[in-house]
């Protein structure tokens, strides 16, 4: 099937990974070359862009926020060997289920009820959301790449539908809700704790972040130290076995479906409680697809993904700075070097396998006659 | 003929012109994954032979050039998608979402450094688009009652591209179903081993497929910005390719039926626009932001076995190794 | 070995199709294929015969250019053949019938003879010719197919009927067919041995692979016996019988005599009553399978691989639903309608060490002290509630480990690193330590080293002794002889007859598990 590597775990988890990276920027610097810019010059600037100027590394770790929540998301329908690309749908819904409670309750109740009531609405909205396509592929055998993105549509026009009627701020043209009430506002990091973050700057990073490295160390204790965990991974690494070990694989599935689905919904509360105060048209733009980079990058590996997470925000932010430095060049600069990567990391992720194999095999017994 | 008549007429005016590029992209798709490649990056491809195209033909002034330039840039973005599928075996979902996001970000970056117009392509002028063309004795025949209107308003008048995609429909299914090329594509989607201990290359088979796709997502996108359209706009496939994959799946990667899915799915959209701010009765105002989930809806029910059974080819997705 | 042909002067008079010299194959550790010397005459049906892993099929993968030989020569027709791939085979003059049919499921007959030799780029122009060749091979051989019909339509003998035209249509000289009738019914094996005569007849050269001894007597004119990937004999067919053919396949050097007391047999623990199981493409794998299993008793179960014993396994251990008939284990019964997941299974005692440990018995990616407790990790020893404790986990692999003298004795290291023998003992160490009642065990020694298998096999014998019932399936005679007390033996989904392993011989055995009826064989 696909390529597996027989390299020491150390240049699988992280040589790889890293020229995969350096090939993909490098071609983007080509590109740039070709635009009139220089590569390096464009480089920096991104750097710079990401985190030196004020409020920079506040917009990265917000981005990074989002990531984090895709990106587990498709991490945990993958140790189950499902392969998750509705994470734009799911964290639409459970934007949907945040909204509501968000619109509801916002104005009536303190922060300390509303937050905790929309996080859970968007973990349940986006844990149906992953659900129907998980029972479908468990119990009628339907493809699951083809049903979440399907499902990536339906939502789209069922939230198109609602922002445009029912839920439309009554008297204006724009297609989202009213403004959410105070109870529902996420604070932001840099005016909370008495000032203690105000070295970010501006930036709408807001504790969402913390709920993310809550998520993040959460996804850790269940998929290695619970029993569930442990039979997600072993439906996801021999459902054969599993079915030996008298594992409910179906089940199973489902249950990896829904709580994916919950996590991509938990984005919401960034994009919507914490920034937009609103629910707005395609709040979801594109950080669900980027969360398959992140898992595939990250190895479906909390490290990784918060690494992988990393890395994405910067570029994002950076490319924000490049539009703003550079004439001929565009935020549209981070979409392609988003696709480069996932390019490289993801399809033609062990192209370098074969000549790092034959490096290292000369450098070991290179290594080994020097020794003798 | 009746004014609700002459408005459903016009509807299936706008079906055909709707369903154009999704037509051309399911045929792409079809032969794809027939040959057992999965192939989400039909968007991407169209979308980047919208932008070559535009961008060709406002340079030169010619919309044939602009077309074919079109072909060929969508073609060299499927044999990515074919390197990383067949020679490296790569995750082909992977592979086809790379492909669009990257297309999402080189049309715009290249628009902006040839027009500096924000990521469009300058608008284009008549020439440099296809012109409806007028079929002989539009006008002595319209006297004719009923069939003299549906002459003139649905099947005269379309461009030239319009006819060429309905054109490669049975030119497709005779491809498939006919030729040598066809049954060993066929063949190399269920059983590759089979194809393989006959003596033929797998990989050769299978890159030709995914080449033949390239070229008529180009032709696909190439009607978006200079058939339908007139010139390149930010994103303007605007998920015609996936509304083409659900069309290539509910049609049982067939041509014939997946032309009809397409004429179906655009029958929806047309449907939706006319409806547009309409009353209707019960309902109130029509939904139409719904109805356009419709597609997507359909595929999902025939996935999950509630209207009937949708095989798609055995060895789709994997890898062939020997 | 190589003189048995020239029993009479005649034959040296023929000539040959193939020859082989010499040729060795070994797949790292694994001899798959040593020293075979082998010649095949000319128009003749030869005979290829051997238990599981003897290694014909890789031997047919040499001929047919699948696989290259280490070392040895091949000559087809007399000339020096290099064969490296199927097409330099096929251009020979050799053509293979796969055990996996190489067609095209939802393409007609005529689609699937077609691909390759198409005979030009529009199908039309090629159509007519192979009709006609159709036509040509349905007269002269009795293959006639109905080129329309679509392959899954089809019932499997006229599947293959076209699996053999395809290998025949370019004018194949030597067919090869491995293990044709493990999928036809009796009916069907009948109409293939007609067109193989006709085939024959007309001088084709027949190879045909086969574990099946009554196969061998009725049609085949020469047979050659392979054993451990060693050509051990060869007959000519009218001369031999099936006693002889039998000893020849099954007998082993002696590796080693268990150690064993007598049996204590005492209260039935398991007891099936005319269990029946049938797949659901509607064939019957399980045939009115009635047997009691005791405490303190090992009950062997005999038979070539595919008879149904991988199924009884599986319904025992829970992991099938029992179609007809019943069972009823430590008090539970279990039939149609009540069933007992595998984890219930365990709990009330049964265990069970599955015949691939690769497939269900580890995870291989797993660190060995997560498979220590597959099937097992809710005990609430691993972990109160929904945690798992890692020290507890950890440490009862450790046990284990040295327990089972599992090497190296490393909990993290990663299952598929650890011998194919420490495997096992790690399986079968998860299992036993439950003490259980009962013990369901499927090869335990399959890919295993001596060494360990000398400890497994004390290991079942101590099990019994301290009162567990077992039941041990083994496609190895010599071990189901040597550590069973009875011996059941199966047939095609049949119990043959269950004998008691002091009066039971090798070839009695051996001649039931090719079906022939207990008293007949005694």
């Amino acid at each position: 099937m696909t390529p597996t590597s027989d390299l020491p775990r150390w240049a699988d988890v992280f040589l790889l990974p890293l020229l995969n990276l350096l090939a993909a920027l490098a071609v983007c610097g080509v590109i740039i070359f070709f635009l009139g810019e220089n590569p390096f010059n464009a480089l920096w600037v991104m750097i710079k862009g990401a985190f030196f100027y004020s409020g920079s590394l506040g917009y990265t770790l917000y981005y990074t926020t989002n990531f984090i929540f895709t990106g587990l998301a498709v991490a945990i329908a993958f140790h189950a060997m499902m392969f998750n690309i509705g994470g734009e749908g799911q964290a639409y819904i459970g934007g949907l289920g945040a909204g509501l409670v968000a619109l509801w309750l916002g104005a009536s109740l303190p922060m300390i009820l509303v937050i905790p009531l929309a996080v859970f609405a968007a973990a349940l909205f986006g844990a149906a959301w992953g659900l129907i396509p998980g029972l479908l592929q468990a119990y009628r055998g339907s493809h699951i790449v083809i049903t979440t993105i399907m499902f990536n549509f339906i939502a789209g026009s069922i939230m198109v539908w609602l922002l445009v009627g029912p839920l439309i701020e009554q008297g204006q043209q724009s297609p989202q809700t009213p403004k959410f009430g105070d109870g529902a506002l996420v604070p932001k990091l840099h005016e909370t704790a008495g000032g203690l973050f105000s070295f970010l700057g501006n930036s709408p990073l807001n504790l969402s972040f913390v709920l993310a490295l809550f998520c993040l160390v959460g996804f850790w204790i269940l998929i290695w130290r619970t029993k569930l965990g442990y039979e997600i991974r072993t439906v996801g690494q021999n459902p054969e076995a599993a079915r030996y070990a008298g594992i409910n694989v179906p089940k199973i599935i489902v249950i990896a479906m829904a709580l994916s689905g919950a996590l991509a919904g938990l984005l919401a509360i960034n994009e919507l409680l914490g920034v937009q105060h609103r629910v707005v048209l395609n709040f979801t733009s594109g950080y669900g697809f980027t969360g398959i980079a992140v898992a595939l990058m990250g190895r479906n590996h909390p490290v990784g993904i918060f690494l992988a997470s990393f890395l994405f925000g910067a570029i994002y932010q950076g490319g924000a700075e490049l539009d703003f430095e550079f004439q001929t060049i565009t935020r549209d600069m981070a979409l392609l070097m988003q696709g480069m990567i996932i390019l490289f990391s993801g399809a033609l992720a062990y192209m370098f396998n074969p000549w790092v194999s034959r490096i290292l095999r000369r450098w070991i017994k290179q290594g080994e006659a020097a020794r003798v | 003929m009746s004014e609700f008549a002459y408005q459903f007429l016009l509807t299936l005016d706008a079906t055909l012109r709707l369903a154009t590029p999704l037509v051309l992209c399911a045929m792409a798709g079809i032969f794809s994954e027939r040959s057992g490649i999965i192939d989400i990056s039909l968007e991407g491809k169209m979308l980047m032979g919208a932008f070559v195209a535009a961008a060709v033909a406002s340079t030169s002034g010619s919309p044939w050039l602009g077309v074919f330039a079109a072909m060929f840039a969508s073609m060299l973005m499927a044999m990515v998608h074919g390197f990383a599928c067949i020679t490296h075996k790569g995750n082909q979902v992977v592979s086809g979402l790379a492909i669009n996001i990257l297309a999402s970000g080189l049309t715009v970056t290249i628009g902006i450094a040839l027009f500096r117009q924000g990521g469009q392509t300058p608008p284009l002028s008549g020439s440099e688009r296809f012109r409806p063309i007028e079929w002989p004795l539009v006008d002595v025949l319209d006297s004719i009652p009923v069939l003299g209107t549906v002459y003139r308003e649905l099947i005269s008048g379309h461009n030239m591209l319009v006819y060429v995609a309905l054109l490669l429909v049975p030119l497709s299914a005779f491809l498939l179903y006919k030729t040598r090329f066809g049954l060993r594509l066929r063949a190399v989607g269920e059983v590759p081993r089979a194809v393989d201990s006959a003596g033929i290359s797998v990989s050769f088979l299978r890159y030709r497929a995914v080449i033949l796709a390239g070229l008529l997502c180009g032709i696909a996108g190439a009607y978006l910005s200079i058939g339908q359209g007139a010139g390149f706009v930010k994103e303007m496939s605007a998920g015609k390719g996936y509304i083409a994959l659900a069309a290539v799946i509910f049609g049982k990667w067939r041509p014939v039926p997946a032309l009809f899915a397409c004429l179906l799915f655009g029958f929806l959209e047309a449907v939706s626009a006319r409806l547009q701010g309409v009353d209707l009765p019960l309902i109130g105002e029509a939904p139409t932001q719904l109805m356009l989930a419709l597609p997507y809806i359909m595929v999902v029910l025939l996935l999950a076995g509630f209207i009937g059974k949708a095989s798609p080819p055995a060895a789709i997705g994997q890898p062939y190794s020997k | 070995m190589t003189d048995d042909k020239n029993t009479d002067g005649r034959t040296s008079a023929h000539s040959f199709a193939l020859n082989l010299a010499g040729v060795s194959k070994s797949f790292g550790a694994v001899r798959a294929n040593h020293d075979i010397n082998l010649d095949v005459l000319a128009g003749s049906i030869h005979g290829i015969v051997g238990e599981n892993g003897a290694g014909k099929s890789t031997l047919m993968n040499i001929i047919f250019g699948l696989h290259a030989p280490d070392k040895g020569s091949m000559h087809v027709f007399g000339e020096r053949a290099s064969i490296k791939s199927s097409a330099d085979a096929i251009s020979l003059g050799l053509g293979m019938v796969h055990q996996h049919f190489m067609l095209v499921p939802n393409m007609s007959v005529l689609d699937n003879v077609m691909l390759g030799s198409e005979g030009g780029y529009l199908l039309s122009e090629g159509r007519e010719q192979t009709l006609k060749t159709l036509d040509n091979l349905s007269s002269a051989f009795g293959m006639g197919v109905d080129p329309t019909a679509i392959i899954e339509d089809l019932p499997v003998g006229i599947r293959q009927r076209v699996e053999i035209i395809k290998a025949i249509k370019g004018g194949a000289r030597v067919l090869i067919l491995d293990e044709p009738t493990g999928v036809l019914t009796p009916g069907e094996a009948q109409q293939l041995f007609d067109i193989l005569r006709s085939l024959r007849d007309d001088g084709v050269t027949i190879l045909l692979i086969t574990h099946k001894l009554d196969e061998i007597m009725s049609i085949t004119d020469h047979v050659s016996i392979m054993r451990d990937g060693e050509m051990v004999a060869h007959r000519e067919t009218r001369k031999t019988t099936p006693q002889e053919l039998a000893r020849l396949m099954v007998g082993r050097d002696v590796l080693l005599s268990v150690d064993k007391g007598p049996a204590n047999p005492s209260d039935i623990k398991l007891k099936v009553s005319s269990l029946g199981c049938t797949s659901s493409a509607g064939s019957s794998l399980l045939k009115n399978v009635s047997f009691d299993l005791r405490a303190g008793e090992i009950l062997g179960v005999a038979g070539v691989a595919g008879n149904g014993q991988t199924e009884l396994l599986e319904i025992l251990s829970g992991m099938r639903k029992v179609t007809t008939g019943k069972f009823e284990v430590l008090q539970r019964v279990i039939d149609k309608e009540r069933s007992l997941t595998p984890e219930h299974m365990r709990a009330i005692g049964v265990a069970h060490i599955p015949e691939d440990r690769h497939e269900h018995g580890l995870v291989l990616s797993f660190e060995a002290q997560e498979n220590a407790m597959l099937g097992y990790h809710r005990d609430p020893r691993f972990g109160r509630g929904s945690l798992l404790d890692d020290k507890e986990i950890r440490d009862h692999c450790v046990e284990l480990m040295t327990k089972h003298d599992v090497r190296p004795p490393n909990p993290d290291l990663h299952a598929r690193n650890f011998s194919g023998g420490n495997q096992q003992k790690i399986v079968i160490g998860r299992e036993v330590d439950q003490k259980p009642e009962v013990l369901l065990i499927g090869q335990p020694t399959r890919g295993v080293d001596v060494g360990a298998i000398e400890f497994i096999h004390r290991q079942l014998i101590q099990l019994r002794d301290e009162g567990c019932a077992i039941l041990l399936v083994s496609v190895e005679l010599e071990e189901i002889l040597s550590l069973s007390d009875r011996i059941m033996v199966m047939n095609e989904g049949e119990i043959v007859g269950i004998v008691d392993q002091k009066t039971a011989s090798q070839e009695q055995v051996g001649m039931m598990m090719a079906g022939v009826g207990a008293e007949v064989a005694a």
